[in-house]
């Protein structure tokens, strides 16, 4: 249905000129300007620029730092996406049972949401610190944030930690939605509890679990450096530097502008990549509702 | 029947499992904040309630400065909160209920944005907000974040629910529309803005990377940041102290958030429509 519209020829465009002034001067000028900086090389006291093309790509595309942190965030990332997916959806399972006390139950395990990931950083940092953290007594090892191998486990828990109520509250209202008539249907036709999940109730919830995909990456990738400057610094030996805070590194504390400029170009191409998929995916929403 | 009820009580076990599970940090963070640094050092780890609760509050309020850091939170939260959903209420309005040239574009343009959130354009944007001056100035933490897709969306998809026959019944009456705006649509919509304000707010106080990079002196700092610093002032044993510093600036977003728990899911279930 089309609805009704008024007849204002200018007002429209006034209503919309604030917002886009702020979009002209805070959002699309300093993209463009990044994306140009990117292909200079830029004096880091002088601010001279002069035009070097590829290089700060390449630089950093050969640097072996980079390369490590490159992999490092992919790492991070699919472990706290599928962990926090598959953690959140069994909690959301458990609250969407027909029990009393459900509200309760809802709000204390949701509530981390609203914690910052800096909070999340200084509470596992606590956790785990090597004086007398309760989880290195109770682990049995008191190294967990020291040494190269585990530092990384520890901001993976942290993460999903902070992340599982976002999680839930989309898996839960999209339990809701799967319809019961579908499930007694194949409940009738023979279907076990295990086979009416896997088909039916899973193939309900792919919209929630591929946008809370879209989601959680971008939570991965940039959300996590808040944890990460209160829980590890990055360390040890660079163990914890993923690709946002090798960016704050290189601009905010060396001044390399110009690969700061290529580093950001790089997330947001993998920006680009998780939004085209979520616009082309998202039309297949349409024949599971 | 008996049965189901061995399965009902599995349910709630395993709820409540869950929950100590995930409140686990936070009860240890409470429990640590009482105890002296004797107590906390004290090996294998005191789980009770220590002797020195009020102390370790005071310090932690005063080491850092941490009630003017929960006074620059609050400005700037609600400096973004105004606005945003000022502006966010505007532009739904003209794509809503006008029809205009280069609606579609204009429309585009703002789908864009969605690409660049802060860390992608934060070179340069550091550069706008150093030549404007506005560094260490609540107007550079504030301004840059008016304008938001996501707002938009949620506003468009909520108007578009407005039934018709108002808009006629307006026009009839000779209404202009600024006047259906203030008179006949905000007051259908205050829910929605409602949900808005209440993300919003914890969004904006649990932001880091942007006030760390726009800041430099003490006076501007917000509670994210201070979080670290009081880790960097406190020695590192002293976590009483710090853990006091955390629970104090967890309360403002976890009073909003249940408090308004309500709107806070509507909120969310316009966001997983968008």
């Amino acid at each position: 249905m089309k609805q009704s519209t008024f007849n204002n020829k200018y007002l429209p465009y006034v209503l919309l000129v604030p917002t886009f002034f702020i979009l002209v001067v805070f959002l699309f000028y300093p993209a463009v300007e990044t994306f140009r900086l990117s292909l200079f090389k830029i004096h880091p006291w002088t601010g001279a620029e002069k035009f070097a093309g590829l290089y700060n790509f390449i630089k950093i595309f050969t640097n072996g730092d980079y390369l490590r942190s490159f992999v490092l965030s992919a790492y991070f990332a699919i472990v706290v996406i599928i962990a926090g997916l598959f953690f959140s959806l069994l909690i959301a399972i458990l609250l969407n049972q027909k029990i009393k006390g459900m509200r309760f139950y809802r709000t204390f395990l949701i509530w981390p949401y609203a914690l910052s990931p800096a909070i999340a950083g200084a509470l596992f940092n606590f956790l785990f610190n090597p004086a007398n953290g309760v989880l290195c007594y109770f682990t049995g090892f008191r190294t967990w944030l020291t040494d190269e191998k585990t530092a990384i486990i520890v901001v993976i828990i942290a993460a999903v930690w902070k992340n599982l109520g976002y999680n839930i509250i989309f898996y839960l209202t999209a339990l809701r939605n799967v319809p019961v008539s579908a499930l007694e249907s194949a409940s009738i036709d023979g279907a076990g509890p295990v086979k009416r999940f896997i088909y039916i109730t899973f193939a309900y919830l792919s919209p929630t679990t591929f946008f809370l995909f879209v989601m959680n990456t971008i939570y991965a990738y940039f959300a996590s450096f808040g944890l990460i400057d209160v829980l590890t610094q990055g360390g040890p030996a660079g163990s914890t530097k993923v690709l946002i805070y090798y960016l704050y590194k290189d601009f905010f504390v060396h001044s390399k502008i110009g690969y700061a400029a290529a580093e950001s170009l790089v997330l947001f191409s993998l920006v680009v990549g998780v939004t085209v998929l979520q616009f082309r995916t998202a039309g297949k929403k349409v024949h599971y509702q | 029947m008996k049965q189901t009820r061995i399965k009902k009580i599995g349910i709630h076990l395993l709820l409540i499992a869950s929950v100590l599970i995930i409140s686990l940090p936070v009860i240890l963070a409470l429990i640590i904040s009482t105890q002296t640094e004797a107590q906390v050092l004290s090996y294998p780890p005191g789980l009770v309630p220590g002797t020195n609760m009020v102390n370790n509050y005071v310090s932690a309020w005063n080491s850092v400065n941490l009630g003017r850091m929960i006074i620059n939170s609050t400005i700037i939260a609600f400096g973004v909160i105004i606005g945003k959903v000022t502006m966010s209420l505007l532009a739904a309005f003209a794509f809503t209920h006008f029809e205009f040239k280069g609606k579609n574009v204009l429309f585009g343009i703002i789908l864009v944005t969605l690409l660049l959130p802060v860390p992608v354009r934060i070179v340069a944007l550091f550069d706008v907000i150093r030549s404007m001056h506005w560094i260490d100035t609540y107007a550079g933490l504030i301004i840059p974040f008016w304008a938001s897709a996501t707002s938009i969306f949620i506003l468009i998809q909520r108007f578009k629910t407005v039934p018709s026959e108002l808009i006629d019944a307006s026009k009839m009456d000779g209404c202009t529309p600024m006047q259906y705006f203030f008179k006949v649509l905000m007051p259908l919509t205050k829910s929605t803005i409602g949900a808005l304000v209440v993300i919003n707010f914890i969004y904006i106080w649990n932001q880091y990377l942007w006030p760390l990079m726009a800041t430099n002196s003490k006076e501007m700092r917000v509670v994210q940041v201070g979080i670290k610093m009081l880790m960097s002032t406190e020695s590192t044993n002293n976590w009483g102290i710090i853990m006091a510093g955390v629970i104090i600036t967890m309360i403002p977003p976890l009073l909003v958030f249940i408090i308004m728990q309500e709107s806070f899911m509507k909120g969310f279930a316009l966001q997983s429509e968008k």
